[in-house]
């Protein structure tokens, strides 16, 4: 049976030495792909595709800015599942990867920030307002910092982990907040560009293959960073463990 | 699933449904001052104490900036299709400034019903499209209009 296998090899997965075994193989993989989709991404960004007709060249800021963000959000949304998993079931390697996103997720979050920052003061003449939209990019931000914070002040690595995964529940009401901001509110921050749901996309065809490009390297690159941090903490957590001193004494 | 995993799933549920329901009556009581700016027709509608602080977004109107040449100062009309406010203003403005932009000015009104500012910011809108695309599109009778939320 297929069904089973795949099932059995999911549940195995709960085991740190095959976890660990996975995210060594794996994350050289998302990280080559990474490399690439963002090489590509980039020269279209910033070579291939034409100005806009109102911003000139500063919109190709767009390309760093909105694949950021988006990740800033979906990276909380898989942490989220994540926390799901690890409360119900208490499967260590899921809180280990549950709590390896934040900082990444933070620094997404700090880049869509900062490039946003950038972006404001040339074209709305501030860096910083405190509209709906960038107030609560901000809170998401603060509450990265929030997760990252708990889970470190535990001395029980998995206590800590279990608390910090409450405090991602709590946080998920930002992300709707985010996404709809720009239309229950006024805002300095203008409206959705994309759309994949409702209506047609506002960015001119030609303008569209780099934004898909970085969009598939920055989900990669979350990815691998999420699997290395992942494995890291597991290292560091079972140190002292068998599988780990023999792991070590191989390549050592 | 287990008793015991059952039961922490619903206290999941429980969690995310208590925090979203806190959230939406939060958000609903402070809709007011989630707004980042009003229109011109808001301001229309009542009467502002004379130094309450507001900002004003909308579009700036055809036809009615003039600069002062001998300095920064510029008054121009900002409307929302429905209503306009004269604004004035001194000092430097964002480079997207134009009219038919989309603005925002922060200020207050004055006895004669000017709009004093202190701070221009530019709003630009949601579409990016090559210069030639632009062109075309005007060529064509088909300007791509401005637009502010309401």
């Amino acid at each position: 049976m297929i069904w089973k296998t795949i099932k059995v090899n999911f549940h195995r997965l709960g085991s740190p030495p095959t976890f660990y075994r996975l995210a060594e193989v794996l994350a050289p993989w998302l990280w080559g792909g990474f490399a690439v989709c963002a090489a590509i991404g980039l020269y279209q960004a910033l070579y291939v595709v034409p100005p806009d007709y109102q911003q000139s060249d500063s919109f190709r800021i767009l390309y760093i800015h909105v694949p950021s963000a988006w990740q800033a959000m979906a990276g909380y949304v898989v942490m989220t599942i994540l926390a799901v998993i690890a409360l119900v079931w208490r499967i260590r390697t899921v809180e280990i990867m549950a709590m390896a996103g934040a900082p990444i997720g933070a620094a997404f979050t700090f880049i869509c920030l900062a490039t946003g920052s950038l972006w404001g003061r040339p074209m709305w003449g501030t860096w910083w307002a405190w509209d709906a939209r960038l107030t609560s990019m901000l809170v998401l931000l603060f509450i990265y910092l929030g997760i990252m914070g708990l889970y470190a002040a535990f001395e029980d690595r998995r206590k800590g982990a279990r608390v910090a995964c409450i405090l991602i529940l709590v946080g998920i009401v930002n992300i709707p907040i985010i996404h709809f901001s720009v239309e229950w509110w006024t805002t300095l921050h203008q409206g959705a560009t994309i759309r994949l749901f409702s209506g047609e996309s506002t960015l001119h065809e030609s303008m569209m293959p780099p934004l898909v490009w970085m969009t598939i390297a920055v989900k990669l690159m979350f990815g691998a960073a999420l699997l290395d941090r992942a494995r890291n903490d597991l290292l560091d957590q079972d140190r002292r463990k068998g599988w780990v001193q023999s792991r070590l004494g191989e390549t050592a | 699933m287990t008793p015991t995993r059952k039961k922490r799933l619903t206290l999941v549920g429980l969690i995310v449904l208590g925090v979203s329901a806190a959230t939406v009556v939060a958000i609903t009581a402070l809709q007011d001052n989630m707004l980042f700016f009003v229109t011109p027709s808001d301001v229309q509608a009542q009467t502002l104490p004379p130094d309450r602080q507001i900002r004003l977004g909308g579009l700036v109107a055809d036809g009615t900036v003039s600069r002062d040449p001998d300095s920064l100062a510029v008054t121009f009309g900002v409307t929302d299709g429905a209503h306009d406010v004269m604004v004035s203003f001194n000092g430097i403005l964002p480079d997207l400034f134009r009219e038919g932009q989309g603005v925002i000015a922060h200020g207050h009104m004055d006895e004669s019903g000017v709009f004093r500012a202190h701070e221009v910011l530019a709003r630009h809108d949601e579409t990016y499209m090559p210069p030639e695309v632009m062109r075309a599109l005007e060529k064509a009778g088909h300007p791509i209009e401005a637009s502010m939320p309401q």
